[in-house]
């Protein structure tokens, strides 16, 4: 009885330590999986945003030993007026991205499902704009923006309107970049309309046909309820890209005339590599950071909440 | 009366069409005339076809940002596939401690400014001695490549039965044995979007290449476009020869395989 108790405990002791060797094995398969992109990862993500933080501490022009000088850049930066004009204008670039460029992306979406010839042609040509490089986007509307050969002064010529300097003119030019971003962006979201729509049930507008429904109803009571998960993840997008705003505005005005489109992304990458403050870029860089964290958060606790109540509601 | 009530709809699809299309139609129209004839009618359309300016800004060193551009491109996104494929497997389909941290520290990485991270790319390169080389672009290219591709990836892979990788760990299979030979094949459609949205938005990419390149001979295309700018101070026709050069690869791209192009640059958007 005793040697069965003794046979018994080696072999579970054999078993434990089976399956502890291989719990081992297991740690080690996921650490060399994932080994590769956490160390890419960590050296030029997670460390740059530690570093960023690090820095905003520091007086210090990138080369020589800085100073530390505890919270100074974030002072004077909550006092810089320049840094406020590029957050007003990064909410700018928010709002339109989310009141015209989603509603925009939307009705072209629709013009897809319209009962016209062309439909192939259109969701070619719309597409367009979103597939070329921001950086040929802004050159080429420097051009079309132009005072007098442009083709948008041409038209309010037509129109007859007084020729406008859209890109020198300080109320003007941020006008000016958001149209051309509304251009370049709303094709993404009339893709991702497009792909809602197409999941609609076509049986829901039958059923709206035999009752009598008209255009606007069908629009109103069913195609905009079933696309309002993706009216948010689109707005969430819009949101998180607007904070990321840069090229297009650093091609097309840099930021000018006199400070009037800056963005923080503009701004911030003149102190770092013009004028070589670094230390006030990274308060500036960390800032960003810090909003798009928030942001995200923000958005997180929203849809956990949302989740949450549509669980009580069932 | 029926087609009557169609007239608004071909209003619209007019209008958004020719806001959409007349910017390329008048950068090639332009691309296509001499200087003197740019000055003389702006805005007529294709009224002389010269090829000149074509050559002209191949003189100019477009080949040589066109082959930056396609060797980084190509590096980071073969890269990105491989490793954003290595992680995405056990985060998608082996239970562990860390396993949701470790994911959502990555895909968080989307939300992620970019200028949070210049400064101490640009340092780290320059004390790798690697700054104003394709070398620097390329390391940066991955790490923000990797949470789109991870996303991706993860949201294919949980579609795979799990029994598929149970008969292939009867027959002895590792895990390495299963992600190549059970996972990768089944990937083919995910692996198609990774790519396909990894290599616009690299070829198109241009704060980094702004920050970690100063010489013509390592400019990536959206970089030297900028500088041909200086280049064609007044010469507009050439400006549009280079922009409709550098635009035409994805354009050619994109008319070959609508679908799935369109389906990869918004793979991460449309959930399933």
């Amino acid at each position: 009885m005793q040697q069965a108790d003794a046979r018994l405990s080696t072999v579970l002791e054999e078993a434990r330590s089976k399956s502890k060797k291989k719990k081992w094995r297991n740690a080690l398969t996921i650490l060399l999986f994932v080994s590769p992109a956490l160390i890419v990862y960590a050296m030029y993500v997670i460390y740059p945003i530690l570093a960023t933080l690090n820095y905003s501490f520091y007086d210090w022009n990138g080369s020589s030993v800085g100073t530390y000088i505890g919270l100074q850049n974030y002072v004077q930066l909550f006092s810089d007026s320049i840094f406020w004009t590029a957050l007003r204008n990064n909410t700018w670039i928010t709002l339109t991205s989310v009141f015209v460029q989603i509603p925009l992306g939307l009705i072209m979406a629709l013009m897809l499902f319209a009962p016209i010839k062309g439909i192939r042609l259109m969701s070619s040509v719309y597409f367009f704009p979103f597939l070329m490089s921001t950086v040929a986007i802004g050159l080429l509307w420097i051009y079309m923006f132009d005072p007098i050969n442009g083709s948008i002064n041409q038209l309010i010529n037509l129109l007859g309107f007084e020729n406008v300097a859209w890109l020198s003119g300080e109320n003007t030019a941020i006008i000016a970049v958001l149209f051309v971003i509304v251009w370049q962006f709303a094709p993404f979201y009339m893709i991702l309309f497009r792909a809602a729509i197409v999941g609609i049930p076509e049986e829901l507008y039958e059923a709206a046909d035999i009752d009598g429904a008209n255009p606007w109803h069908k629009f109103s009571r069913i195609t905009l309820p079933l696309l309002m998960p993706t009216i948010v993840s689109s707005s969430i997008l819009a949101i998180v890209g607007s904070l990321k705003a840069f090229d297009i505005f650093y091609v097309m005005t840099g930021g000018g005339p006199n400070h009037a489109t800056e963005l923080m992304g503009t701004y911030m990458f003149k102190q770092a590599f013009v004028n070589f403050n670094m230390g006030y870029a990274s308060a500036i860089a960390f800032v960003m950071f810090f909003i798009a964290l928030i942001v995200t958060i923000l958005i997180q606790a929203l849809d956990f909440y949302r989740q949450k109540k549509g669980v009580f509601s069932e | 009366m029926k087609s009557f009530s169609k007239i608004p709809l071909y209003f619209i699809a007019a209008v958004l069409l020719i806001v959409s299309g007349y910017p390329f139609v008048y950068m090639i129209s332009t691309a296509l005339k001499t200087q003197s004839e740019f000055f003389e009618q702006p805005f007529a359309l294709f009224t002389s076809f010269n090829l000149e300016n074509f050559t002209n800004v191949f003189k100019l060193g477009l080949t040589g940002y066109f082959f930056n551009s396609v060797l980084v491109t190509v590096i980071a996104v073969g890269a990105v596939v491989i490793i954003g494929a290595l992680a995405s497997y056990p985060l998608s389909r082996m239970k562990f401690r860390f396993n949701r941290v470790l994911f959502l520290l990555f895909i968080s990485g989307m939300m992620l400014p970019i200028h949070a991270t210049l400064i101490p790319i640009f340092k780290l390169s320059e004390s790798m001695g690697i700054y104003d080389t394709l070398f620097a672009l390329i390391g940066p290219y991955i790490a923000f490549s990797l949470p789109i591709s991870i996303f991706i990836l993860t949201q294919f892979m949980r579609e795979i039965p799990k029994s598929l990788e149970e008969a292939a760990k009867m027959d002895g299979c590792t895990h390495l044995g299963i992600f190549r030979h059970v996972i990768m094949p089944m990937l083919k459609p995910a692996l198609m979007a990774v790519i396909i949205y990894n290599a616009i938005h690299l070829w198109n990419e241009f704060v980094f290449a702004l920050v970690l390149i100063s010489s013509p001979e390592s400019m990536t295309l959206p970089l030297g476009l900028q500088a041909f700018r200086g280049d064609f101070a007044v010469n507009v026709p050439g400006l549009m020869a280079a922009l409709t050069l550098a635009s035409l690869p994805i354009l050619i791209v994109y008319l070959f395989s609508q679908e799935k192009v369109v389906k990869g640059l918004t793979g991460g958007a449309v959930k399933g």
